[in-house]
């Protein structure tokens, strides 16, 4: 049961390093713009992944969820992704 | 005290916990699809002020950290509340959750409401009307966690000892873990690169 106290303090700790590399990047602005978003991006994946892994048990056990995540991150890369496609391909033909 | 006793009442106790993660799931694809729409509509100023003009870090710093202090405080409550420990400390946690989600509102509410005092409402921009579904959807997700968590609370001191309060609280703990998650991606694509 410590295990478990372990567990959430771990993903908690990520979690707030995860979520103030961002936040400090941007009010710092010590980074190029680009660079910046990047890190952003980066820090939000992984964030996500720490939250799955420590919180929600993804990995660890609940081997349905992760199949069932899996499944549903493939139709909304399918759908958000074809929406961006879509409307950015007409925005060209436009031409905007 | 502690937690289900027979196998029959466990794989139920599963089989809705999965259930649950069913919904979690096609509500991820729900908000998948409104941060679609948010980056389409986002270029879509109409003349009117972007969220470089309206956002404030230190509003958006503080409501991340109460939301994020709330996924710990739920995971202890759920953690407390699975090992048998006291109900007072199982509602302690409950409580304190309750409050971080209820100021994260709070804020929210109080900066869209700044927003359409000043002519920046949902109906100004295509960028606004999809900024105010893409966080006010989020918002109405935290006000039904807020409820939810009210009434447990309730559950926890009428029934302390029942297996079916704690598998709600279990419940409980994942909608609240998901709509962090979710959060994730509102400050990373919609606040922060407009603070730049």
């Amino acid at each position: 049961m410590m295990r478990d106290h372990a567990t959430i303090f771990t993903g908690f700790a990520l979690a707030v390093l995860l979520t103030a590399i961002p936040f400090a990047c941007v009010a710092g602005a010590w980074l190029s713009r680009d660079a910046t978003l990047w890190l952003i991006g980066l820090c939000a994946i992984a964030q996500i992944a720490v939250h799955l892994h420590f919180f929600l048990g993804i990995g660890r056990r609940h081997r349905e969820r992760a199949g069932s995540l899996a499944f549903t991150m493939v139709v909304a890369f399918i759908m958000v992704g074809g929406t961006i496609w879509v409307m950015a391909n007409l925005n060209w033909r436009m031409g905007y | 005290m502690t937690m289900l006793s027979d196998t029959q009442t466990r794989s139920k106790e599963s089989e809705s916990d999965f259930g649950f993660w069913l919904y979690l799931m096609s509500d991820a694809i729900l908000f998948g699809l409104i941060f679609a729409t948010f980056v389409v509509m986002s270029p879509n100023l109409a003349g009117g002020p972007g969220g470089r003009d309206l956002f404030d870090l230190a509003n958006l710093t503080l409501q991340t950290g109460l939301l994020l202090a709330s996924s710990l405080t739920i995971a202890l409550a759920h953690h407390t509340a699975a090992n048998g420990r006291s109900i007072a400390a199982t509602v302690f946690w409950m409580v304190l959750t309750a409050l971080l989600g209820a100021g994260f509102l709070v804020l929210e509410l109080r900066e869209l409401a700044q927003f359409v005092s000043a002519g920046a409402g949902p109906q100004r921009s295509g960028y606004l009307s999809a900024f105010f579904t893409l966080v006010g959807t989020h918002g109405l997700h935290v006000a039904a966690g807020l409820i939810w968590i009210g009434t447990l609370i309730v559950q926890f001191m009428l029934r302390p000892a029942s297996p079916a309060v704690l598998s709600r609280l279990a419940r409980l703990t994942l909608f609240w873990h998901f709509l962090d998650i979710v959060w994730i991606g509102v400050f990373s694509l919609v606040y922060l690169p407009e603070l730049i």
